[in-house]
């Protein structure tokens, strides 16, 4: 039971991205089309399970002041593996994702997820929460991807276009921000109906 | 790229592919710090100190350590340490020999680290493969962007704080769409000195 509160936290109710506010820049500057952000998605996870393993491995060998610098070799590492293999085999892909596979390195979540999480907990733990957070992040940015090529260029995952005349704002980078506070906004907005209808059912018990 | 002047440079790297607005690097500082105007500036200006010293640092060690030995691969492990590391001397250097700046600027420092623009203008001027100057250029053009583009940033906000916006917009998503008008401005520069 608790294994599986471990893997879901990442999903929602601990969401890195809606949640935490962490994890922003990729988050809306690759989300231009659906398969970019599931390959950004991916990346992050992959770096994010194996830095959070390999963490929490090495966790009693790590002398506690230098530990920051060890987390960020070890991440970089994934990092460069990640971008090595995606230069070779998905050569277009790696170019339209550009300097962004780099800077996973220092993407919030990963160095937070191995500080707060990975170095205090055992191996198995730490997989399972880096495959919720990971997949976590995942969600989110594919969600915001096909939201933003779906209204701005009229596609999904770049089929052929069904809506003739998109909104081209949505694929610059104006969209992004527009996307982002949307959702933001609608899951507020739930939010406080939710706490309205709680306070109403408190009164008529009261 | 040699053939694009310093000047294009610079105005490119400041106004027309700016770092925050088109190029979405370094997003976190820019919403985390900006509630306030002081702290925004404060920001900026340690930004720029240490993104053009870090840029220069990692210009050197790229071409003339990392290139010659062939072990361009890792540039992603090499440059993070060396900014990480070099933040942390800065801070020595500067709690020494200019206290006065240190106690303005001291706070950001450490936030710095893990601000990706800084890494991210490292990244680029090896991607342009820039001479030793276009790359301190750029580099100071891109700080001077982040700072300008944060300091409109905080003055907007603090408006926003006392401005009637529906409940459920309040705080990050009013700012985000305060942020999508501004990047829809900057867009208009796009295309200018053909960077």
């Amino acid at each position: 039971m608790n294994r599986l509160k471990t893997l879901t936290n990442g999903l929602i109710r601990e969401n890195p991205v809606l949640v935490l506010m962490i994890g922003l820049c990729p988050l809306l500057a690759v989300s231009n089309n659906a398969i970019n952000a599931l390959g950004m998605g991916i990346a992050a996870t992959f770096v994010l399970i194996c830095s959070n393993v390999v963490i929490s491995l090495i966790r009693g060998v790590i002398p506690d002041q230098i530990r920051i610098p060890v987390f960020i070799v070890v991440i970089s590492t994934f990092v460069t593996i990640i971008d090595l293999m995606m230069a070779s085999y998905l050569p277009p892909l790696h170019k339209s994702l550009g300097i962004f596979v780099p800077l996973i390195v220092v993407n919030c979540i990963i160095l937070g997820r191995g500080e707060a999480f990975a170095y205090r907990n055992r191996v198995f733990d730490a997989l399972l929460d880096g495959i919720g957070m990971g997949v976590g992040f995942t969600l989110v940015i594919v969600l915001i991807g096909i939201i933003r090529e779906v209204s701005g260029n009229g596609t999904i995952f770049g089929s052929a276009r069904f809506i003739a005349h998109p909104a081209m704002i949505m694929i610059l980078p104006p969209g992004a921000f527009i996307t982002i506070g949307s959702l933001m906004g609608i899951l507020n907005w739930t939010r406080n109906r939710q706490s309205e209808k709680d306070m109403i059912k408190k009164e008529e018990k009261e | 790229m040699n053939e694009i002047s310093l000047f294009g440079i610079f105005l490119s790297a400041m106004i027309v592919n700016n770092i925050v607005l088109i190029r979405f690097i370094g997003l976190c500082p820019f919403f985390g710090v900006s509630g306030r105007m002081e702290s925004a500036i404060g920001m900026g200006m340690a930004v720029i100190f240490v993104m053009t010293v870090s840029s220069a640092v990692t210009w050197v060690i790229y071409n003339y350590l990392l290139v010659p030995m062939g072990l361009e691969f890792l540039k992603i492990v090499t440059f993070i340490l060396v900014i990480a590391s070099l933040v942390q001397l800065e801070e020595l250097f500067m709690k020494k020999y200019i206290p006065n700046l240190y106690k303005s600027l001291g706070i950001y420092l450490p936030l710095i680290t893990t601000n990706c623009a800084i890494l991210a203008a490292s990244f680029l001027h090896v991607d342009y493969s820039f001479s030793f100057i276009q790359a301190l250029v750029y580099a100071i053009g891109v700080s001077l962007g982040f700072i300008v583009v944060i300091i409109l940033f905080a003055g907007i906000r603090e408006r926003l704080d006392t401005a009637p916006v529906p409940k459920a917009l309040a705080g990050y998503p009013i700012a985000f769409f305060t942020a999508a008008l501004m990047s829809l401005a900057f867009l208009g520069f796009k295309g200018l000195f053909g960077l």
